[in-house]
C-alpha cells in the first residue's frame, strides 16, 4: 500500500473537484445550448397539442394583402409581366379555378396598388371582381367599390382599406354560407401567388443566406401546417383535396431546410406601447433546394392560372 | 303526415336562416366595431368572428413575420363580460395577456424573428347560477403598418 501525505491527498481532492467542475460545466453548457435553439418542426407539435380544448379554432393564413405587403417590404421591385394577366378572367369557370384565381388577382391587385400603379389596380379590382361574381358571392366586390377605387386611385391608405373590406366581403360570405372549403382554397391561391412573385423576384446573383426576399420565402415554412391544416378541415371537398397535394409536394421540399427558432423569448414595451418580442432564428437553404422550390411554386401556380 | 313535415320544415328554416342571421350579425360587428380597434394599422382583410357563450374559448393560429409591426384586436358584443384575450408562442411561453391590462382590446407588437403565435381567447363566466349563460359574437381581426 502506497503511503500518501497530507498534501497529496489535498492536491489530489482539488484535482477531482475541478474535474468534475469542468463536466458539470460542459453539462450546464450543453443543456442551455440544446433549450436556446430548437428545430421548428419540433415547436410546430408543440405548438398544436392541445387543440381540441377550444370550441372555435381559426387557422390563419396572410391574406392576399398581407402576403403582397410581405414581398414589397422585402425590397422586391415591380415586374408587371409577373402578374396573371387580367385577360385570363374569362377562362375561368369552375368553383376551384374561381376560387383560386379569386385569390391570385386579389394578391396582383394587392401588388399592383403597394407599387401605385394605378391603371393595374382598377383592372385588377375589375378582374377579382369576374371572380367574386362567377362564385356567386354576393356583393363582394360592388360597382360602388370599383368608383371609390377609381375616385382615390392616388390615395394608397383608402385603396388599401377598399382591398381588405373587399377581401372581408369575400370570406365572410363563403363563411356565413358554409362554403369554409371555397374561402379555404381563395386564402391558397393568394398565398400561392405570393410565393410565385416573391421566387421569381429573387435576383440570381443573391445571397440565399442574406437576402431579405429569400428569408421571406423561407418564412413561409412556419405557414405550412397551418394551411394544411385549414386544409384538412375541408378534406372532403375533392378541389381541396387536390389543392392539398400541392402544397404537401411543397412541404416536401421545404422539409429540406432546416430552420430553427430560439425557445427563450423575451418582450419590451417602447414608449409607443409597441411590444418587441425579442428571439432569434436561423435557416440554411443550398441553391439546388431553392432552384426545386422554385420550380415547384411555378408548376403550380401555372396550373393554377391556366 | 303533412303536419309532421311541414312542422320539420320549418323548425329546419329556423335554424338555417337562424343561424345565418346570427353570423351575418357577427360579420357587421367585425366590419363596423372591431375593425374600427384597428385604426391606424391596415386591416389584413381576414375575417374571423364565432358566437361564444360564456365560459366559452377560441384559438386562432397565425404565423407573425419579422419586422412588421402588428395590431391584433379582440372584441365582444355588449351583451358579453370583457373578453379575455392571450398570445403564447410555440414554445408555451406567454407572451401577453389582457387580463394584465385591464382588458384592453388592442396589442401592438413586432417581432425580431417571424414565428407562429396562438392567439387564446376566453368569455369569462359570470358566474350568476340564476341567469341562463349569454352567447354573443367574438371577432378576433389582425392590423399591420403598410412600408
Amino acid at each position: 500500500m502506497v503511503k500518501r501525505s497530507p498534501i497529496q491527498f489535498i492536491f489530489l481532492a482539488l484535482i477531482t473537484v475541478f474535474m468534475f467542475s469542468c463536466k458539470s460545466g460542459e453539462k450546464k453548457q450543453e443543456a442551455q445550448e440544446e433549450t436556446v435553439d430548437v428545430d421548428v418542426s419540433q415547436l410546430d407539435e408543440e405548438m398544436f397539442k392541445n387543440i381540441n380544448e377550444a370550441k372555435e379554432v381559426f387557422y390563419s393564413l396572410p391574406s392576399p394583402l398581407e402576403t403582397a405587403m410581405l414581398v414589397k417590404s422585402a425590397g422586391a421591385g415591380y415586374d408587371e409581366d409577373l402578374l396573371n394577366p387580367v385577360d385570363n378572367a374569362t377562362k375561368y369557370s369552375t368553383n376551384k379555378s374561381m376560387a383560386l384565381n379569386l385569390g391570385i388577382y386579389t394578391c396582383d391587385l394587392s401588388f399592383a396598388s403597394l407599387y401605385d400603379q394605378t391603371q393595374a389596380s382598377i383592372d385588377y379590382m375589375n378582374a377579382a371582381k369576374k371572380m367574386a361574381d362567377g362564385l356567386g358571392i354576393l356583393d363582394a366586390i360592388s360597382q360602388e367599390s370599383i368608383d371609390r377605387l377609381e375616385e382615390n386611385i392616388n390615395n394608397r391608405d383608402v385603396i388599401m382599406d377598399i382591398i381588405s373590406e373587399t377581401f372581408m366581403n369575400s370570406s365572410s360570405y363563403l363563411e356565413e354560407n358554409d362554403r369554409t372549403a371555397i374561402a379555404a382554397i381563395v386564402l391558397v391561391g393568394g398565398w400561392i401567388e405570393g410565393l410565385y412573385l416573391a421566387t421569381q423576384l429573387v435576383p440570381d446573383t443573391a445571397n440565399l443566406e442574406t437576402n431579405k426576399l429569400v428569408q421571406r420565402i423561407v418564412d413561409q415554412k412556419l405557414s405550412l401546417n397551418i394551411i394544411l391544416r385549414l386544409l384538412n378541415n375541408n378534406k372532403d371537398n375533392p378541389d381541396v383535396e387536390a389543392v392539398m397535394k400541392d402544397i404537401e409536394a411543397l412541404k416536401a421540399i421545404y422539409d429540406k431546410i432546416p430552420m430553427t427558432a430560439s425557445e427563450k423569448v423575451t418582450t419590451s414595451t417602447d414608449e409607443n406601447d409597441v411590444t418587441t418580442i425579442e428571439s432569434s432564428s436561423t435557416y440554411k437553404i443550398t441553391p439546388e433546394v431553392f432552384k426545386e422550390l422554385k420550380e415547384k411554386v411555378k408548376e403550380i401556380r401555372t396550373n393554377y392560372i391556366s | 303526415m303533412k303536419r309532421v313535415l311541414t312542422l320539420f320544415l320549418f323548425i329546419s328554416a329556423f335554424f338555417v336562416f337562424g343561424t345565418q342571421n346570427v353570423q351575418a350579425q357577427c360579420k357587421g360587428f367585425a366590419k363596423n366595431v372591431c375593425k374600427l380597434e384597428l385604426v391606424p394599422y391596415t386591416h389584413d382583410g381576414n375575417y374571423h368572428a364565432a358566437v361564444l357563450t360564456e365560459g366559452e374559448e377560441a384559438e386562432l393560429y397565425k404565423t407573425f413575420y419579422s419586422d412588421q409591426e402588428y395590431r391584433i384586436a379582440v372584441c365582444g358584443s355588449d351583451n358579453l363580460p370583457e373578453i379575455e384575450f392571450s398570445v403564447v408562442d410555440a414554445a408555451q411561453n406567454v407572451l401577453y395577456t389582457n387580463k394584465d391590462h385591464d382588458y384592453k382590446k388592442t396589442w401592438d407588437f413586432k417581432l425580431q424573428a417571424s414565428q407562429q403565435l396562438k392567439i387564446v381567447v376566453k368569455v369569462p363566466s359570470r358566474g350568476d347560477k340564476s341567469k341562463e349563460p349569454e352567447s354573443g359574437c367574438v371577432a378576433i381581426m389582425f392590423g399591420f403598418k403598410v412600408k
